[in-house]
């Protein structure tokens, strides 16, 4: 057997290895798979380079066909309030917004979306029990202090939390670090380690350890995965470059 | 100074122009004014300005609201008639005390919104209050004027829209002591305000605030002139009304805005003479400030007014205590905005309302502005607040 024809699990079994931590997402990966990747990521003209379908706030328009007419939502970290807009005209929502920086604060007052100026964690803490339908975190989890206490608080003033965030694990991210040696750079995570907002990265299996340790519920999930918006599915931790995860309390 | 008077000139293009204040009678012997604490008006005469056009469906008012020692003169320039009053010749220098907000194209937007200002009981220009003739006795108030509150302003301002024909406010606007009656109009007429705007501004005055009051009064009532209020046929306790103001205004601006304006910067002169006269440039502006007030403000009616800012307590009124119960009440679109260098209605306590906002289930806009000027920040900050005002005004349109 040609050993390029292998996959990751049966070069290392070969080896005598015990296999319990490995990534189920790279079990069946195989080798000349591997190797493409290697490729690419040692390619230095593509290294860095943004792809240009790019998409932006792909999450959006997931989101709104989620949520029923006339819900209540708080999105946190709102930004200009782009989404926040379009779900009150689409679908009457009752929204509100949290948001820190002034200029995105003006944005939002200027489309008419009810928007409060502070931090996520101050704010949230404030809020009573069960008051949204939907609590919105859109790629802002990576960068919080304290990110399980707001999940948390995400699902104790609302019925659902909607979270989106890059994927750590993503096998660009992940090769990009074992093979340059440097912190990755990519499209989703397009900073240095030095100015980097995303302070608590982590992996979508990272997160659904979270979920399971923690009893919550999985309700829905999508992933932006080499270009295609799709549903999650097993070995995604390797594929998606993006996630987008609805969630509930356990029973 | 080109730009700035390009605004500001009664004939520049963005500004009101001359404004003429009306007068109105709201209450008379057949129909009295029942004020919050039990006492009758048997004559209230309110006065108030307009500016633009009311739209055929009057639904585009808004309302302003002034603060402590503000008039109806919210916008442009005093007309000649009304500045020849004595009284009101201060008013010759200078435009309406928001007339960079106010204004054709300005971010009250008088060729889109008609915008009303009237005066509150109890103060000195032109609405009825202690320096009035009592009708039963025929001669000044005085301290027999009755105690007036936020909420008797707000209802003395309901009925002047009902004699206007008014019915809905498309907004309500007001910063300070205006704030709170903003926020009195959107707990007690929840139905008829559609926005509603509270800069710098909180459900209830601190106890820092109180006490800051307090003396004030105390040194207006302990001036010899004060004769117990009754000084309106001699000369006015205007050192005891100076030194309130002098005190207001170190309130007005903060540790910080007070360093950048005058440090410790001597006043026309190159070092220290070792007596008591005026040194510091500091000393020279509150000297100033108290001398220009006490030439255009009665001192009773800043007993009356301050005396209302102390007793105002939305959760009170409205929520037996509890912010949140009271705060179930609006319905309108809110928009609070705190200043952080204002240590007399601080952003904390505007954050409160806003969450006490949330809490009640209704949505809320806060903006926590930054800037050193203290009190005076949401006169003085115009691009901040001019772009919070429009954005909140039209915003809501785009819904």
């Amino acid at each position: 057997m040609n050993p390029s024809h292998k996959n990751i699990k049966d070069l290392l079994l070969e080896k005598g290895l015990d296999l319990k931590l490995l990534d189920p997402a790279i079990r069946e990966l195989p080798i000349n798979e591997l190797l493409k990747f290697t490729k690419t990521i040692l390619s230095s003209d593509s290294h860095l380079k943004m792809s240009k379908d790019k998409i932006i706030r792909w999450q959006d328009d997931i989101i709104l066909n989620e949520i029923k007419n006339q819900s209540t939502i708080l999105d946190l970290g709102c930004g200009e309030g782009n989404l926040l807009h379009r779900l009150i005209k689409q679908k009457q929502v009752t929204g509100q917004g949290i948001e820190l920086l002034e200029e995105s604060v003006f944005k939002c007052i200027e489309k008419g979306v009810p928007v409060i100026q502070g931090n996520i964690d101050k704010w949230l803490e404030k809020i009573a029990d069960n008051s949204f339908d939907y609590v919105i975190l859109e790629d802002t989890l990576q960068t919080l202090l304290y990110p399980t206490k707001i999940l948390m608080e995400m699902l104790r003033v609302g019925k659902r939390g909607i979270i989106s965030f890059p994927n750590f694990g993503y096998w660009r991210v992940r090769l990009d670090l074992a093979l340059r040696g440097k912190m990755p750079v990519t499209e989703w995570l397009p900073f240095h380690w030095y100015d980097t907002p995303n302070i608590h990265l982590l992996t979508l299996q990272d997160f659904i350890d979270w979920t399971n340790n923690e009893n919550i519920r999985i309700v829905n999930s999508y992933t932006l995965a080499e270009g295609e918006i799709r549903d999650l599915k097993a070995g995604d931790n390797l594929y998606a470059d993006e996630v987008l995860i609805t969630i509930e309390k356990g029973d | 100074m080109t730009s700035k008077k390009k605004f500001t000139e009664s004939n520049s293009k963005y500004s009101v122009g001359l404004t003429t204040a009306s007068t109105i009678e709201l209450a008379n012997n057949s129909s009295p004014f029942q004020l919050e604490f039990g006492e009758r008006l048997t004559s209230m005469i309110v006065e108030y300005e307009t500016y633009g056009t009311l739209s055929k469906n009057k639904s585009n008012v808004i309302l302003i609201e002034h603060a402590l020692s503000g008039d109806a003169h919210a916008a442009g320039w005093d007309s000649n008639e009304q500045a020849k009053h004595s009284d009101r010749m201060w008013r010759k220098k200078k435009p309406g005390w928001w007339d960079t907000m106010i204004g054709p194209g300005k971010p009250i937007d008088t060729n889109k919104y008609y915008v009303i200002c009237s005066n509150v009981l109890g103060s000195c220009y032109g609405t009825t209050g202690p320096k009035s003739i009592n009708p039963t006795t025929g001669k000044f108030y005085g301290l027999s004027f009755p105690i007036v509150t936020i909420s008797d302003w707000v209802r003395v301002q309901k009925l002047l829209l009902e004699k206007l024909g008014i019915e809905n406010l498309y907004a309500i606007i007001g910063g300070s002591l205006g704030g709170q009656q903003a926020l009195e109009w959107a707990l007690r007429y929840p139905e008829l305000v559609e926005r509603c705007v509270i800069l710098a501004s909180s459900a209830k005055l601190s106890t820092q605030g109180l006490a800051f009051n307090a003396v004030g009064r105390h040194s207006i009532m302990s001036d010899p002139a004060f004769k117990n209020g009754n000084y309106y046929n001699d000369t006015a306790p205007i050192s005891g009304l100076a030194v309130a103001r002098m005190i207001a205004h170190i309130t007005y601006l903060s540790e910080e805005g007070m360093n950048k304006k005058f440090g410790r910067r001597l006043q026309d002169k190159n070092k220290l003479q070792h007596g008591f006269d005026i040194e510091f440039e500091v000393e020279s502006y509150l000297d100033y400030q108290g001398k220009a007030f006490v030439e255009r403000f009665d001192a009773n009616s800043y007993l009356y007014i301050t005396r209302a800012m102390d007793y105002y307590d939305a959760a009170e009124i409205w929520g037996e205590g509890n912010l949140i119960e009271a705060c179930k009440k609006i319905k309108s679109n809110v928009l609070i905005a705190s200043f952080s260098s204002d240590w007399l209605y601080t952003p904390t306590q505007s954050k409160e309302l806003a969450r006490a906002i949330v809490r009640a289930g209704n949505a809320v806009t806060f903006a926590d502005v930054k800037s050193p000027y203290g009190r005076d920040a949401f006169l003085v900050e115009t691009k901040s607040v001019g772009r919070l005002l429009k954005g909140f005004l039209t915003g809501g349109e785009k819904r």
